[in-house]
């Protein structure tokens, strides 16, 4: 199996610790996090991590499994880049005078769909959300004007196929939770394998 | 004059309290601890006091009657005691200690109850709240060092918190696949006074499900699978145990007639007579087992998780077999071998439910396979080791006497190394509960601590700790403990003068090259009697049986030393790195 990138979302209760017991289960296994967020979800009181790893499926599955385990994590879902929407956010610095001198402003602005979110005498700073490639362009292009400061945001994803967390958590409240399908190979394979 | 009478007196004779619950100025943090271990039905707690724990032992003080509490020589064997206490009474065990050394003591065997998933909830105390992150005296982060090898761990700093926080916990530990939980509280929580308004047990955690859903799909498919197999196999674990489910277990081989092999940790859930029962799986596990493992067209494994050291090498493990997997931690399901039919749940439901679907049967040709693969190690093997030929001592002549003492009806603990394999390859047992060893960690240093809970565990059986001679050395210090509260261990030292299984491995993968293998002991008799503990050393073969007779007989602790072949090897053993059906009988086979 390849080893592609997946976005993991971990719905969880909001408990000191728990980003530790998330972390943990990446950095036993020496599984280097590309992107980590943590941020409220749909649903009031309930969090929501949006994880970033490059790993074959069989070891996410795994890792979601792990992660699912711990007591305050109420569900952990991966999707490949092409089940989600997702974006980044970048902050560039760049000094004022060799911008306002040397780069057409209003071209890179466009071209980037950068916003200016301060611009002072000194520096002036510049945003834009993406994905990883419009981000990255943007600093090939700065760099030449002397970029002073880059930073990036961690990810955030929206999962396309996914109803949201409320009909969920409710069967979570619920003492007897309903049906949750955990997938397997062999039972999506099952007339190869129950042809006896 | 007067006032140091009166506190003479109130120490030697901790003071009943007149009603657990102080009526006017609300309750202390360290008095809701005890009202809810109480509440939880706890008897025994093992734990050592210190700065940070101390309103905790001043509450205590006064719950003396309800909460026996014993005082361990080091956390490490207050928290092996408590395992050791909780694999054998099918409770909760609980244990106290301080912050900084004393947290940090108690690691290896969280991660001992963790691997084994051993119910235990551990009580920690922590500095002050307003000193957290201050380095103040004995202060650790125990809430992060512990966070790989709890299954939930918290920190209480508020008192208010206390009753519900103790229900989670208690709740955590227990439910589902059980594991071990730290509480550590802060002392101002420990002191702070609070409106207590009772206990009440928790059920329910949103974000936790104990046991996964029972699908009734899953449980035909694999009832289809059992009904047209012509040579399955049953391998089960710990989780027959944990689940209560011996019952439920025996019903479903019975019907099923299929023959059943154990895990280290699932054994003694069938007696190990069982007509069904074809032995032990792993490294030094049976013939047998092992072999057709790699034969069987359908492997039906029960609460357990697929071990390297069951599995050896995973890409030659059963590949043949259809694997029906029940256990109720769904992160099991796949994790090493992938199953064609997972039946999530917990087996002592699933189990009936399975046992109802299958068709009574029998496999007489496929059990003599099992019986013929015993016969041969019966020859090869267990023979020379039970009734050994040359002069000097085998580990495996000393089980079978205490097997035909104790009338396969004791506890036996064992410690870690060529002594534990070849106790679990040997010993007999007609009750479950009965076999406790740290399986998974594979903790030196166990044995003892472990018997001296177990022995509170289940006070009406003989307890056995059967230790090796450097293992022994690793936590003797809770001699101290049995002599000061007095539990009924028999200390059986197997003495090879040798660190006989990493020896083993040198001999045979490192060409002999013996690096520092060689320990000596202390004449152990003699650091027995220092506390108080009468016992007797022997190396001559007529001497086994009256020497583990007068032990078993002893009113007491007793530890018996007994001299065994320096250079003996464990067999049958699949090599690291091989398959299992690639398991040798000798050092020549290798």
């Amino acid at each position: 199996m390849l080893k592609q990138e997946y976005t993991i979302t971990v719905y969880t209760e909001n408990q000191i610790g728990l980003l530790n017991r998330i972390a943990i289960i990446f950095s036993r296994r020496k599984i280097n996090i590309e992107s980590l967020n943590t941020s409220p979800s749909e649903v009031d009181s309930v969090h929501r991590f949006t994880i970033v790893i490059n790993e074959t499926e069989d070891v996410v599955k795994k890792l979601c499994r792990q992660i699912e385990k711990q007591v305050e994590v109420l569900k952990a879902y991966y999707n490949t880049q092409e089940e989600i929407v997702w974006q980044e956010l970048a902050l560039y610095k760049v000094p004022t005078d060799v911008i306002a001198e040397e780069v057409k402003v209003e071209r890179l602005l466009r071209e980037h769909g950068a916003k200016a979110v301060v611009i002072r005498k000194d520096y002036t700073v510049f945003e834009v959300a993406g994905h990883r490639e419009e981000t990255d362009n943007l600093i090939k292009v700065l760099e030449p004007y002397g970029l002073i400061e880059f930073v990036r945001s961690a990810r955030v994803a929206i999962i396309k196929n996914s109803d949201g967390f409320h009909e969920k958590l409710k069967e979570f409240e619920h003492r007897e939770p309903g049906e949750d399908a955990i997938e397997n190979e062999y039972l999506a394979k099952k007339d190869e394998v129950f042809s006896m | 004059m007067k006032a140091e009478t009166e506190t003479f007196e109130k120490i030697k004779t901790p003071q009943k309290s007149e009603s657990s619950i102080p009526p006017l100025g609300g309750v202390g943090g360290a008095v809701a601890v005890m009202e809810a271990l109480v509440a939880e039905n706890v008897e025994t707690i093992f734990g050592y006091p210190g700065g940070a724990i101390m309103p905790i032992y001043d509450a205590l003080y006064d719950y003396n009657e309800k909460l026996k509490h014993i005082l361990v020589r080091h956390e490490q064997g207050a928290i092996h005691a408590a395992q050791g206490y909780a694999r054998v009474s099918g409770k909760c065990g609980v244990v106290f200690a301080t912050s900084g050394p004393g947290a940090t003591n108690l690691v290896t065997g969280l991660a001992d109850a963790m691997i084994d998933s051993t119910p235990v909830v551990c009580i920690t105390g922590q500095v002050f709240a307003h000193l957290l992150g201050t380095d103040a005296f004995q202060e650790t982060d125990v809430i992060n060092i512990t966070t790989p090898v709890t299954k939930w761990n918290y920190q209480v700093t508020d008192a208010t918190e206390i009753p519900v926080v103790l229900a989670k916990a208690f709740y955590i530990a227990k439910s589902g696949r059980p594991g071990p939980v730290v509480i550590d509280i802060t002392k101002n929580a420990q002191l702070q006074k609070f409106d207590y308004k009772g206990y009440e047990k928790c059920e329910h955690i949103r974000s936790y499900r104990p046991k996964p859903i029972i699908r009734k799909k899953f449980i035909e498919e694999a009832a289809k699978l059992i009904n047209g197999a012509e040579r399955p196999f049953v391998i089960f674990g710990q989780g027959v145990i944990l689940g209560k489910a011996e019952k439920e277990f025996k019903k479903f081989i019975e019907k099923a007639g299929i023959p059943a092999a154990w895990t280290i940790l699932g054994m003694s859930a069938i007696p190990t007579d069982h007509p069904l029962g074809v032995g032990m799986l792993g490294m030094h596990g049976n013939y047998g087992p092992n072999v057709l493992t790699n034969e069987c067209d359908v492997l039906i494994a029960v609460g357990m998780r697929f071990d390297d050291r069951v599995t050896g090498r995973l890409d030659k493990y059963a590949k043949q077999a259809k694997v029906i997997h029940l256990d109720i931690d769904p992160a099991e399901i796949d994790k090493n071998v992938k199953a064609t039919v997972p039946v999530w749940g917990d087996c002592r439901e699933t189990l009936p439910l399975l046992t109802e679907l299958i068709e009574q049967k029998v496999y007489p040709q496929w059990l003599q396979r099992f019986r013929d693969y015993m016969q041969k190690e019966e020859d090869k093997v267990i023979k020379e080791e039970l009734n050994p030929s040359g002069d000097t001592l085998t580990m495996g002549e000393v089980i079978r006497e205490l097997n035909e003492l104790t009338k396969a009806d004791a506890i036996i603990v064992t410690d870690v190394g060529q002594h534990q394999m070849v106790a679990c390859r040997y010993a007999q047992f007609n009750k479950t509960k009965s076999n406790i060893t740290s399986g998974g960690l594979g903790t030196m240093g166990f044995a003892l601590p472990a018997a001296i809970g177990a022995a509170y565990g289940d006070p009406s059986r003989p307890t056995v700790a059967i230790i090796g001679d450097g293992g022994f050395q690793m936590t003797l210090q809770e001699l101290g403990t049995i002599m000061q509260f007095k539990p009924n261990v028999n200390i059986i030292i197997l003495n090879n003068n040798f660190l006989g299984m990493v020896r083993q491995w040198q001999q045979l993968f490192h060409e002999n090259r013996y690096s520092f293998v060689d320990i000596t002991s202390p004449d152990f008799v003699q650091v027995a009697k220092g506390f108080g503990i009468p016992g007797k050393s022997i190396s001559k073969r007529e001497d086994i049986k009256p020497a583990l007779k007068e032990m078993l007989d002893n009113n007491g602790s007793y530890l018996l030393e007994i001299m065994v072949g320096k250079e003996n090897n464990v067999f049958p053993m699949v090599p690291q790195g091989r398959g299992v059906s690639e398991i040798v009988l000798s050092k020549e086979e290798l």
